[in-house]
């Protein structure tokens, strides 16, 4: 074990994967020299050289399409897309290419590309460098989309990643990188898909959520403890493959959920938690679904703590549910 | 009745023909004059068929032989085809059962691709023919990809991104022509100009005199040929080749050719074709051109070509008729290939959602 930031992690599970496995490689913008604008990748030009650690020219669409290529023969590209809000110019890459090879083939040509994002807000980037648009993906049948919270999550969800045969999205929270740190197992010791994480235990409400929002679920949970509150914390970890038995199994219990995410609110993850809610568990349900999300603007700028939900928003969800019916 | 037009003669020497092919030079030629007859019998057929109702879609390659049969013909096993829409004749040359292909155009049971796409899009990974989209350009950059991917492995092999000229104006023609240059890539970009992007006409696609001139902006050669002159594309394909296989980088070339049909099946050229249009094409049909020059210097007699026509339109129809006679995919295919088999049994939402 080693106590490591989520970005630390993120860095020694690129490392593992490509010294276990040489055909493991690393492209994206700024990822060689300068080790990534965050640097998630540094060190690894200097230890696996540059035909395994490319720093490509700008163009997101060539990233991945190139990624593509070279997962179409074999090798086993993770490819860096420098900042979430800007992987539009892929979106054609990856939902019309990247997610539709294994079928339209018939299973002749499976292209099994990771790409590594960061995203959500609370970093002071405005419109462009803060969006957390996991639903695109969600969307489109084909990919799997990981989102960690922790630091051995995102190594060993990493892990699992680079060693699947299907196109991951794997989003990174950056606004953790640096500010949550934990042990890390070392070595290849990989987290499954489809495994939500139960962070906290608890009896009168289940709060589900993944990524940055989990510090602030749980803190905002440790408080209404206080009040006499139980919350039940999940942590869904991948989005797809989505841990329905223990959604499922956590609100039968509660009999009340409650979802957040920074990304905004129509059409949103939470949205699809809510359905499948009203679907599969509503005779156990004793209060309406509650969302806490950002809100339906673009990203904000200045008032971007307002659009983000906090402690105190995600509290009062939680409070009212707790006391409704 | 007009009289036809002059064909435009392929401009060379027994002697020119035989260094351009090599030593076996008339089994070459042979072989090309075969499989456009063959192309040319199958794109008749299922356009017939299309029009009946018994297959949904097709985009004919009329034209376009002489460029799909050299490039089929030219390339080595171990290179990699990233296609475009018409390019369905390089796989069948380089060994795809014709069968095989019937079962995707019917798009049935035995369709490898079990029947997912729609027809003129195959899959064919017996000879490295890639699956396409119908995305335009997207391909570019995969072959660039796939081409760094044999460099890493030590292959031989080279990537060929086939595309029309519609697609220069793409994302990826940029993306990919960049990347191969700047990595110096074992890539060969043809670009089958046919002169229409459905309706609109090269010149105003691109303001550029060529389109092979485009390669000067990325820093790789390019150069156009006359892809309706099967001798030109076998010997600047191959070149082409053989300077990717021993290192020198990428290179874009550019292949005029007429499209001699509609876009596909769901256009109607009258609309936006000049009224001469099908008459300049057919004087610089790839197909003809070959027949005559090989007629006039004794390698092809009537007898021949006539035997040679009932042999490729029987190969085809009794193609047809196997596809036609398979039955449908199976319902349970619909929620099959989306995710690996494995992922089924190790995540417990299962691979397909929503069933």
């Amino acid at each position: 074990m080693t106590e490591l930031t989520l970005v630390q992690a993120v860095n020694r599970g690129l490392q593992q994967a490509m010294r276990d496995d040489g055909d493991v490689l690393v492209l994206g913008e700024d990822v060689g020299l300068n080790g990534g604008v965050f640097r998630a990748t540094e060190g690894l030009l200097k230890e696996f050289g540059e035909e395994r650690v490319l720093d490509t020219p700008l163009s997101e669409t060539g990233i991945i399409g190139t990624a593509i290529g070279m997962a179409l023969y074999g090798l086993k590209p993770v490819a860096e897309i420098q900042f979430l809000d800007f992987i539009y110019p892929a979106f054609d890459q990856i939902v019309s290419e990247l997610a539709k090879f294994r079928y339209r083939s018939g299973g002749q040509y499976p292209c099994h590309v990771v790409i590594r994002s960061p995203y959500g807000g609370g970093i002071k980037g405005g419109l462009y460098h803060s969006q957390s648009t996991e639903a695109y993906f969600c969307h489109t049948a084909g990919l799997k989309v990981v989102i960690p919270s922790t630091p051995a999550d995102a190594k060993g969800l990493l892990l699992t990643a680079i060693h699947d045969e299907d196109p991951v999205m794997f989003l990174e929270p950056k606004r953790i990188y640096r500010s949550v740190t934990g042990e890390v197992p070392d070595g290849d010791e990989r987290v499954p898909f489809g495994r939500a994480r139960l962070v906290r235990e608890g009896t009168d409400v289940s709060v589900f959520a993944y990524g940055a929002m989990i510090p602030v679920v749980t803190e905002a949970a440790n408080a209404l403890a206080a009040e006499g509150i139980s919350s039940e914390v999940i942590d869904l970890r991948t989005l797809v493959p989505l841990d329905e038995a223990a959604i499922l199994a956590s609100v039968e219990k509660t009999g009340r959920a409650v979802v957040v995410h920074e990304a905004a609110r129509f059409c949103g993850f939470g949205g699809e938690l809510a359905a499948l809610l009203a679907e599969k568990a509503f005779f156990s349900l004793k209060a309406p679904v509650t969302r806490v999300t950002g809100y339906d603007t673009p990203f904000p700028y200045a008032l971007e703590n307002l659009y983000l939900p906090n402690v105190e928003r995600v509290s009062h969800a939680v409070r009212t549910t707790a006391r409704a019916g | 009745m007009t009289a036809a037009p002059a064909i435009v003669p392929l401009p060379y020497s027994p002697e020119e023909v035989a260094s351009a092919l090599g030593r076996s030079w008339k089994k070459t030629l042979a072989a090309m004059y075969r499989w456009m007859a063959l192309g040319r019998a199958l794109d008749a057929r299922m356009q017939g068929l299309q029009r009946q109702g018994r297959v949904g879609f097709y985009g004919a390659a009329t034209g376009h032989e002489a460029v799909s049969v050299a490039a089929g013909l030219v390339t080595r096993r171990e290179d990699w085809i990233l296609p475009g829409l018409r390019e369905q004749l390089v796989a069948l040359v380089r060994g795809h059962p014709l069968g095989t292909y019937a079962h995707h155009l019917f798009a049935d049971d035995k369709d490898p691709a079990r029947g997912r796409n729609m027809p003129c899009h195959p899959s064919a990974a017996d000879v490295h023919y890639v699956s396409m989209s119908s995305v335009i350009g997207t391909q570019i950059s995969h072959a660039v990809g796939v081409a760094y991917a044999m460099r890493a492995r030590k292959s031989p092999g080279v990537a060929l991104a086939f595309f029309g000229d519609g697609a220069t104006s793409a994302n990826d023609f940029h993306a990919g022509l960049n990347l191969a240059a700047v990595w110096n890539l074992p890539v060969v970009f043809c670009c089958v100009n046919n002169q229409w992007a459905i309706s609109l006409p090269v010149e105003r696609q691109s303001a550029v005199a060529t389109l092979a001139s485009k390669s000067a902006a990325y820093g790789l050669p390019g150069q156009r040929l006359d892809g309706t002159d099967v001798i030109a594309v076998y010997r600047g394909l191959g070149e082409a080749l053989r300077d990717a296989r021993a290192g020198k980088g990428p290179k874009l070339l550019e292949f005029l050719v007429y499209r001699m049909t509609p876009h596909s099946s769901s256009d109607d050229p009258g609309r936006y074709q000049p009224k001469d249009w099908g008459a300049r094409a057919a004087a610089s049909d790839p197909f003809l051109r070959l027949a005559s020059w090989m007629s006039e210097h004794g390698l092809l007699d009537e007898g021949s070509r006539t035997q040679i026509g009932a042999a490729v339109e029987e190969e085809v129809r009794a193609a047809v008729r196997q596809a036609e006679e398979t039955s449908a995919p199976v319902p349970s295919s619909l929620t099959e290939d989306v995710y690996a088999p494995s992922a089924s049994e190790n995540s417990p939402a299962g691979a397909a959602r929503g069933t």
